[in-house]
């Protein structure tokens, strides 16, 4: 905390495999301070595990991983947990407790981090819930609630310890066009008036233009642009312009790697 | 508020019913339980042969258990088995000239020692020894006897 | 060939490794768990406790009958059908009461933990507590693991009482066997290290399958699939073990 680092999260040289498939190679990336930073790319570029790589869930090959400078790989668990109290991070699903009601859920950091009373544990968790819209739903239980409520009451626990950084991941998948809105409004709501910075990872080009401040469009294990959404969309590169414009085929092709198409359907492959 | 109480109430029972059959089990289903070590006072026994008694054979007198073995072991100097056992010390008046002999229960029973009342005035006490013991009947030996018709031999001391 | 033997046999000793520092952690845990979560235990030998005793006294009572039957049968050739009881009390004591109750509690209890563990990993739940700072294993896979550590004595007890009862309304009410006979040949022929050997076993039974669940489930591949060979294995596993386990502690106890 003494020194104050130019960014939020720094990632240096960051290598990733698993099994014999690099997921990231030499990957550089620098996330601003009191941003919404936008992390796009293709499905199985590995954005989510880029997410658990940044929150230790999954520790690097190599390279390095600063937040505010410091890294976090050379954190013991207990330093990590105390780090991992100023994140909240927002899970695909919403990732609640199945086995207790959407106010417990909400609860659950305070009652196990804190011994405030009951009747305080109460207001800060009804406040959140209504700051998300679903006060009315406290009693439900997680089972009952729509995929766009459920990402709100997840939202909610994540907002629940007044974190620094709030990780989202794919916000706005499965979503209807109207909880998609609700969703988006909140993440610029969340980010601007609590004063917070938000990394949200997404491949929803619409959505991310409309909120983002900044973003990184990774493919084949780097960066392969960054800047404004603007910028992205239009920049020169074939790759961003594939990505941005949602068309079909380009420099991602459109056919996953395969013998000679011809030759296969002659049955000359068995040779 | 409704649903942790019955989950707290039927642990409760479960509880409480796991803890009655440990219980049940470890006084009811054992005799053992009727004699301490301080209750008891124990006594020894030579034998020639104990046949297949085994630690913990009651000892009965009269057909009523009184007592058990705590030990059987061979005596090398006088070639002969040592057997130890204890009485419930309620049954302090068991004449000392008693004698001891090696039953067997039922056909395939285990065997047990049965005392037979003397005539002394003074009783059995801790540490005395048994003077008259009948050993166990092998059944290889009594068919030997009734086919050779060989009494020379006498099991008894 | 013999390579790949190698590796497989490697794996094996890294797998069980592993399962050994796992259970470790479980245990470092424990009283951690018992003192500040104890409401969550009491949940979870509701879950595994509680919710089991109906199959456990259900098969308790028929596994007793069959013993009075086949009991009965057998020592009636030796007009010894006085020693049922003991015959009953020493075979549930000892094997079946352990034994019949770990692989139902495998079925039971083993399964819902496996699957309901990894249903969690699956939804992210676990990481969603890693995030918030809450391991885990305090949270979710300790008070489980010790409600089945508790829990499975219990049963072993219920089942064998239940099925003394069995085997008595059998030998006794039903094929006449006399009421002061049964229990005064038990009681004269059991012994406590009898009645020790049964609770021994159960309690190391009971461990044996909680951990096995809980580490299935934990491990299992966060999918519908993964998490349905979580099941599967769970009841597998937990089922040799106990067997072998079983093996080992008779041996033990023989001298």
């Amino acid at each position: 905390m003494s020194e104050v680092s130019e960014h939020l999260i720094e990632i240096r040289d960051l290598n990733y495999s698993r099994g014999h498939r690099h997921i990231f190679k030499d990957l550089n990336v620098q996330i601003p301070r009191g941003q919404v930073t936008a992390i796009m790319g293709p499905s199985g570029t590995g954005k989510t595990t880029l997410l658990r790589l940044i929150t230790r869930q999954l520790i690097p090959d190599s390279g390095c991983i600063l937040v505010e400078g410091i890294d976090i790989s050379t954190l013991n668990q207990k330093a990590l947990y105390k780090l991992r109290r100023r994140f909240g991070m927002l899970f695909q699903n919403g990732a609640l407790l199945t086995d207790i009601s959407v106010f417990e859920n909400v609860a659950f950091p305070l009652r196990e981090h804190t011994r405030l009373p009951n009747r305080l544990i109460r207001h800060i968790v009804l406040t959140k819930l209504h700051a998300v819209g679903l006060r009315g739903a406290a009693d439900m239980m997680p089972t009952e609630l729509s995929g766009g409520m459920a990402r709100r009451v997840a939202l909610a626990r994540a907002m629940v310890m007044d974190p620094d950084i709030l990780i989202y991941d794919e916000p706005f998948v499965g979503l209807d066009p109207i909880s998609m809105g609700v969703i988006v409004r909140l993440v610029r709501k969340m980010n601007d008036a609590l004063g917070i910075s938000s990394i949200l990872v997404s491949h929803d080009v619409q959505e991310i233009a409309t909120v983002a401040d900044c973003s990184f469009l990774i493919s084949g294990g780097k960066v392969a642009a960054s800047g404004s959404p603007d910028e992205l969309v239009n920049t020169r590169s074939e790759l961003v312009r594939q990505f941005m414009h949602g068309m079909a085929d380009g420099p991602v092709p459109f056919h996953f790697s395969a013998p000679n198409y011809a030759e296969q359907l002659l049955g000359r492959d068995a040779e | 508020m409704q649903q942790t109480r019955s989950v707290e109430i039927g642990t409760g029972l479960f509880v409480l019913l796991g803890l009655a059959a440990l219980f049940f089990l470890t006084t009811q289903t054992t005799g053992s339980a009727s004699f301490s070590d301080d209750e008891a006072y124990s006594v020894t026994a030579r034998f020639e042969n104990v046949g297949s008694l085994t630690d913990r054979a009651p000892v009965a007198m009269s057909g009523v258990t009184i007592g058990r073995v705590t030990s059987v072991e061979f005596d090398p100097v006088r070639l002969d088995a040592e057997v130890t056992f204890e009485i419930d010390s309620r049954f302090d008046q068991i004449p000392e000239d008693s004698d001891a002999s090696i039953l067997t229960s039922g056909l395939l029973g285990s065997q047990y020692i049965g005392l037979q009342a003397g005539g002394s005035d003074i009783p059995l006490a801790e540490g005395s020894e048994i003077q008259f013991t009948q050993s166990a009947i092998v059944i290889e030996n009594l068919i030997s006897k009734y086919l050779f018709k060989n009494n020379s031999d006498s099991n008894s001391e | 060939m013999i390579r790949d033997l190698w590796y497989t046999f490697t794996d094996f000793l890294q797998t069980f490794g592993k399962l050994q520092l796992f259970f470790v952690r479980l245990i470092l845990n424990s009283p951690s768990v018992l003192l500040q979560r104890g409401g969550l235990v009491i949940k979870q030998i509701y879950n595994a406790g509680a919710l089991s005793l109906a199959i456990i006294m259900v098969s308790g009572l028929f596994v007793g009958g069959v013993l009075g039957l086949q009991g009965f049968s057998i020592l009636s050739k030796f007009n010894a059908e006085d020693s049922i009881g003991t015959f009953a009390a020493f075979s549930l004591l000892k094997e079946l009461g352990p034994v019949i109750t770990a692989l139902l509690f495998a079925g039971r209890a083993g399964t819902a933990l496996a699957s309901e563990i990894g249903l969690m990993k699956a939804t992210d739940q676990l990481s969603a507590m890693e995030m918030m700072a809450i391991d885990p294993l305090q949270r979710v896979l300790v008070p489980r693991f010790l409600g089945g550590v508790i829990s499975m004595p219990m049963l072993a007890a219920v089942f064998s009482v239940i099925g003394l009862f069995g085997a008595h309304i059998v030998g006794v009410n039903m094929l006449g066997v006399d009421q002061g006979a049964f229990w005064q040949q038990l009681q004269a022929t059991l012994d406590m290290s009898d009645v020790y050997e049964g609770i021994f076993k159960s309690v190391v039974f009971g461990i044996v399958a909680s951990l096995l669940a809980v580490w299935e489930g934990y491990n299992a591949i966060p999918t519908a699939e993964g998490v349905g060979r979580a099941t599967t294995r769970t009841v597998v596993i937990t089922a040799i073990a106990v067997l072998i386990l079983d093996f080992m502690i008779t041996a033990l106890f023989l001298e």
